[in-house]
């Protein structure tokens, strides 16, 4: 089922470093926009000039306390910078400012699902530090270099460690993604895996099923995404597993998922592994939160997704599943909220999102943000539907006009579209009544397998009247009036 | 750590690799035997009975209540990227050049 092979457990805590989406860096001015040409976005903090000191930023704390009250956990009322010290030349201080014995958020749940089975992640800990530089070894003029860059030197981090309670991989996606959600719901974090807004690194371990004590566990860094997470695990999974059975051991390292060939790497060993030598940073006194800070940050968290959810079922008599589509994302379920409040019918404005909308964003790859059809504009589409100005197939060419800009006066309102387009529905039986006439005159042979009971021939009908009124006639209409056509030729 | 804590060859080796110092081992000899000295100072200290002491995570919080002061989240910094690789030995398209370094 979750292709652990019988007879052994597979245990896996996650580390995931999300990067807070504030303006500036942590301890310093600097900007932290990404792309930005090498070292521009770069000064003296984060270069580590002597005589420097950091200066922590604000928001990085506050967005540490918005995900500790998202996912229940416990913010400590004082918590400690500490120096973590390793060389590497993207690192330019030598150390990088991090917390580790006591971290701003403590403890806290994440409930994911898999495979239909409810489940609730523990967390350890979440605390804020710093991303180091860039080092490119490719791509340079100059031979036996590798160039820095430090843009990103200095940019917040909060990182999230989970206990070891997951115990497949399908697990750990899950609970990758529901976390990924988490942060980008509350704002903290713009969820960007391809810029390396939001990475995990798994530790995996591997026992025979019964075992109390746990196995040795490998570390594997830097996973971008959650189709890579998954298939990282199961391939750390079974190179244990296989390497156990043929009387190896496990040694504890750390390894690198190279996506190219499917496999994992070793990339330290515990024997050259780094012994960081935390202290606390003496440029740094205690972040100090009160409960008047904490509240005050309470009172700017938005509703979160199972609540609106689950408010969105009561409210409007949503299925479940389309409740829990619509809150995919916070965009997403804000878009919906103004198209209702727009006077969309909220069960056929969900319908038209999750269905044409949402299929027509994944054509174009675009978020919901990036739509060129506004909220208030499919609440125009929902209204022109339910009051028979259109009908479905009339409304989905508009969106497709819209959503594709193709040629449109972007200012008319949707009505003034509809009459631009041709796409008003006829609902005229007399028109309807012309148009079947000709199309059973037309139609004799289709005429005749009706009569000799194929229903088939009926439905071949239909479509030949929408056709010829080039999709505009009332659907509905077309059936009541074709079948009643068709009884009274069949009864002469 | 123990009241006789001592430091071994070995432990000297890893901290200077740690540390990213090159001993030759002379100086090995003579750092292990001051940093041994020190560890008497440090055993010493270590006699002082601290139980129900909460730990002091800075010095300052020892003379006055102090908490981390905050900044607002502003960009105050522009592009200095041409007074910073004024220092640079080296240097190509923007990036900082060091020694090749490889994980």
């Amino acid at each position: 089922m979750n292709g652990v092979p019988l007879g052994w457990e597979v245990v896996i805590g996650l580390e995931t470093h999300a990067q807070l989406s504030t303006r500036s860096k942590i301890f310093s001015g600097s900007p932290i926009a990404f792309g930005a040409a090498p070292n521009t976005q770069a000064n003296a903090v984060d270069l580590a000039l002597p005589g420097t000191l950091p200066v922590m930023n604000l928001a990085a704390v506050e967005k540490a306390i918005r995900f500790g009250l998202a996912i229940g956990a416990e913010i400590a009322p004082r918590s400690v910078f500490a120096r973590k010290n390793y060389f590497y030349p993207d690192l330019p201080k030598g150390y990088q400012i991090s917390q580790f014995e006591l971290p701003v958020v403590i403890g806290g749940t994440i409930p994911i699902v898999v495979n239909g089975i409810e489940k609730t992640v523990q967390l350890t800990r979440a605390h804020l530090e710093e991303d180091a530089g860039k080092s490119l070894h490719e791509g340079l003029d100059s031979h036996g270099v590798s160039g820095i860059d430090l843009n990103r030197a200095g940019t917040p981090l909060l990182e999230i460690v989970t206990e070891p309670v997951m115990h497949s991989a399908e697990e750990a996606v899950a609970y990758a993604k529901a976390l990924h959600s988490i942060v980008t719901w509350i704002g903290i974090c713009d969820g960007n895996m391809q810029e390396g807004s939001f990475r995990c690194d798994a530790n995996v371990s591997v026992r025979r099923q019964g075992d109390s004590k746990l196995g040795t566990r490998a570390e594997i860094k830097n996973v971008n995404s959650f189709r890579f997470l998954e298939r990282a695990i199961q391939y750390e999974v079974r190179r244990q597993i296989e390497l156990i059975e043929d009387g190896g051991k496990v040694v504890q390292e750390t390894r690198l998922y190279d996506a190219g060939r499917d496999e994992t790497r070793s990339m330290r060993s515990k024997e050259d592994a780094m012994d960081y030598r935390y202290f606390p940073d003496p440029d740094l006194l205690p972040l100090v939160m009160t409960q008047v800070q904490i509240d005050a940050v309470k009172a700017t968290m938005p509703e979160l997704q199972p609540a609106m959810a689950a408010r969105f079922v009561r409210e409007y008599g949503l299925s479940p599943n389309i409740a829990h589509a619509l809150t995919q994302s916070k965009a997403f379920a804000d878009y919906f909220v103004d198209c209702v409040a727009a006077g969309g019918e909220p069960k056929l404005v969900s319908n038209w999102m999750t269905g044409e909308l949402a299929a027509l964003l994944n054509k174009q790859g675009f978020d919901i943000r990036q739509s060129h059809l506004a909220p208030s504009q499919l609440a125009q589409v929902v209204i022109a539907l339910q009051n028979g100005s259109i009908n479905a197939k009339g409304a989905k060419e508009l969106l497709h006009a819209i959503c594709e800009k193709q040629g449109l006066a972007q200012d008319l309102s949707i009505d003034a579209l509809i009459k631009q387009m041709g796409l008003e529905q006829v609902s005229d039986s007399g028109l309807i009544k012309k148009i079947i006439d000709e199309v059973l005159a037309g139609n004799q042979k289709s005429v005749d397998e009706f009569k000799s009971g194929k229903e088939k021939a009926f439905h071949s009908l239909v479509g030949q009247v929408m056709k010829a009124s080039k999709g505009r006639a009332n659907p509905a209409q077309v059936n009541e009036i074709l079948k009643t056509k068709l009884n009274e030729a069949g009864a002469s | 750590m123990s009241k006789n804590a001592t430091i071994s060859p070995e432990d000297i080796r890893r901290l200077a690799l740690l540390a990213r110092i090159d001993l030759s081992s002379a100086e090995a000899d003579r750092t292990g035997q001051q940093l041994n000295s020190i560890f008497s100072l440090v055993a010493q200290l270590q006699a002082v009975d601290t139980a129900g002491v909460e730990p002091l995570c800075h010095p300052i919080a020892m003379i006055e209540e102090m908490t981390l002061r905050l900044r607002s989240d502003v960009v105050t910094e522009t592009d200095q990227r041409a007074i910073n690789m004024a220092n640079a030995p080296q240097q190509e398209n923007g990036l900082f050049l060091v020694p090749k370094v490889l994980e």
